[in-house]
Formats: structure tokens, C-alpha cells, sequence
């Protein structure tokens, strides 16, 4: 694949999980701005996400997308305020990714599986 | 008026510095003629360029209190703080001499930017026709009062960050050329424009359509680069 087409495809990838994020994270405001009313417990929070297939599922998209999302453009932030050459970047932002994604499923199962 | 005011100008190569001068103020003054005024009258070692004086060549674009502008086209009285006025040369550019940059590599990315009509019609081949209000010729048209000043490319932090970044005048050219119907290497330019030195180095902050004096907008016509782009690595063309 030429550089171009790279550059395409991944500009796609950010373009497609942007969308996915801009109405995840509408859905999690309003689910937060609903749940906070008269106060807030973890139990409360875990009753209610405990086995619950829809907010696991919804999470695990909204995960996806950041794990998608976040390593294209960090990338160029560290290129270009950093003067990372361009596969160190893409390493570092790579790794961020995939720790941010495992420590996302891993709050994931805690909540919802556990 | 009556009234002096303190004009810094940025005098030497890019390691200079300002120097002040006094140039009393007049009315309806621009900043060309504070530069000129202090040519004229206090110091004629100080380069700078100018041609047309009414804003038709785009020669005379500077740095007028830390923003890019025409100086030509720019009164005193709407940019001077208090008594105080600061003239340097258009950042992103090399520096010749106090406020004269090389212009060289940004007319050079107009040219990697494949921004030259290639057509495959001679002149022995009938007129080409084009509907004036069809979508592309409308693109086209937007973005084709371009005279290629350099005060986009002066106010775009990308270029500051990517040196090799094409710019927005560039890609202005080139979004007009893919969207006129008589040219014949939209695919060729569609490659030359993608990557991250061409459009999707584009954060689309806008400060290039912020500050166009002719009110253009290649933030705009990145954006449509980009579609096109992705449309065509799509197809497999890149």
C-alpha cells in the first residue's frame, strides 16, 4: 500500500470511529446526568450494571472506537509537537492504545461480569 | 492628526531584531505607508516588497502586531494598539532580509501539489463547454481568486509543526483543478495531494480561511480533498 493510500484509510478509520464516539459519548452523558439524581452509591451503580448485556455491550463499542480513534491521532501529535519520527510515533500511540483498551476491559468485566 | 506613533520593524535575517522608528500618523494610513514612510524618510536600507498598492498582486503580505496581512489593504487605525505598531515578515517563509521572505518553497508545494492545468484539448478542438452552476464548477469557482500572497500559509500552525506540509494555498489550487472538468489528471493530483503532507495533515483549525483577505476558504477545500481522497483509495487509485 502507498503512503497516500495509508494516510486515506486511516484519515476513514478516524472519520467512522468519530462518529461512533460523538453519539457514545451523548449516550453516556445523558446516562450520567439521569443516573446522578438524588445522589450516587456504588451499589446503587452496580445493581444496575451487574449482567446487564446492553451497558456491556454499549461499552465495549464505545471502547472499540476510542482504541481506534485515539492511536491515529495521537500519533500526530506526538509527530508534530514532539518530533517523533513517524513509526516511533505510531509505536508509542499503538501501545497506548492497547493498554487504554485493556484497562477499559478490564473496568468493563469488573462492572458488569464480576 | 498630528499624533507620532512607535513602529517596530523587524530589520536583518531571522536572527534580527526590532528597531523602532517614529512615523507620525496621517489619516486613512495604511501600513504599507508606514513601511514606505520609514524607507523614504528615516531609512532607506529597509527591504521590503510591494507592486500594486490596492490589493490585486499579493506582494506586500506581512505580520502586522503578530497576525498576516496585507499591508496594502490594512489601516492603521484598525490594528495600532494604543500608539504602538509591529511590523515583521510573514512567518513559516525564510527570511531575505527585515521584511522580505524567500517565497521559493511555498510556490515549489503549489507545484508538488500538482496545482498546474493539464488539459488534452488543443487549440484546434472546439470550446470546451461547462455548465456554470454544476456543483464542481461552483467549487472551482470559490476557491479560484487565489493570487497566492502566502498569508494562509504564514497563519497555519501545521506548517509550522510539518515543514513539508503543502499548505492550504496549495491545496486550495489543487481542490480547484479536481473540480475543473477539462483537466485530465484529477487521479495523478488526487495522489499528489493525500498523505500527511498534503491534505490529512489538516487539523481544519480554519486560521488560513480565518485570515484570507479574499475571504476564500481553503479549509473548505482541504475538506473536500479528503473526500475525494478517501473515495479514491477506496477504488484502489492511490
Amino acid at each position: 500500500m502507498t503512503s497516500a493510500a495509508r494516510e486515506a484509510r486511516l484519515w476513514y478509520w478516524q472519520r467512522m470511529s468519530a462518529m461512533v464516539l460523538a453519539l457514545c459519548v451523548l449516550v453516556h452523558i445523558a446516562t450520567i446526568v439521569y443516573a446522578v439524581r438524588g445522589g450516587l452509591t456504588a451499589a446503587e451503580i452496580l445493581s444496575r450494571t451487574r449482567g446487564s448485556i446492553a451497558f456491556g455491550a454499549f461499552y465495549v463499542i464505545f471502547l472499540l472506537a476510542c482504541a481506534v480513534h485515539v492511536p491515529i491521532g495521537l500519533a500526530a501529535i506526538l509527530e508534530e509537537w514532539f518530533s517523533l519520527p513517524r513509526r516511533a510515533a505510531r509505536v508509542v500511540s499503538g501501545v497506548f492504545a492497547a493498554i487504554m483498551l485493556g484497562f477499559g476491559l478490564a473496568a468493563l468485566e469488573g462492572v458488569v461480569f464480576a | 492628526m498630528g499624533a507620532v506613533m512607535k513602529v517596530k520593524v523587524w530589520r536583518g535575517r531571522e536572527d534580527g531584531g526590532f528597531q523602532s522608528y517614529e512615523v507620525p500618523r496621517e489619516e486613512s494610513q495604511t501600513v504599507l505607508d508606514v513601511v514606505t514612510y520609514i524607507q523614504r524618510r528615516l531609512d532607506p536600507t529597509l527591504a521590503y516588497r510591494y507592486a500594486c498598492r490596492v490589493g490585486m498582486c499579493g506582494s506586500c503580505a506581512m505580520t502586522v502586531n503578530g497576525v498576516a496581512r496585507w499591508t496594502c489593504r490594512t489601516h492603521v487605525s484598525r490594528v495600532v494598539k494604543g500608539d504602538t505598531l509591529e511590523v515583521a515578515p510573514l512567518s513559516n517563509m525564510p527570511v531575505i532580509k527585515d521584511l522580505a521572505v524567500d517565497m521559493a518553497e511555498f510556490f515549489d508545494k503549489w507545484a508538488r501539489a500538482k496545482g498546474r492545468f493539464a488539459g488534452a484539448e488543443t487549440r484546434r478542438d472546439e470550446f470546451a463547454r461547462v455548465e456554470p452552476k454544476s456543483p464542481a464548477r461552483r467549487e472551482a469557482d470559490a476557491g479560484i481568486e487565489c493570487i497566492g500572497c502566502g498569508v494562509c500559509y504564514a497563519s497555519c500552525d501545521v506548517v509550522t509543526w510539518r515543514p513539508d506540509f503543502l499548505g492550504p494555498a496549495a491545496l486550495n489550487r489543487a481542490w480547484t483543478l479536481v473540480n475543473d472538468a477539462r483537466d485530465v489528471e484529477r487521479r495523478e493530483r488526487l495522489a499528489a495531494v493525500a498523505g500527511d503532507a498534503g491534505c490529512h495533515a489538516c487539523h481544519t483549525q480554519g486560521s488560513c480561511t480565518e485570515r484570507c483577505p479574499k475571504q476564500l476558504e481553503p479549509t473548505r477545500a482541504i475538506s473536500g480533498l479528503k473526500r475525494l481522497v478517501a473515495k479514491a483509495a477506496r477504488r484502489g487509485e492511490l
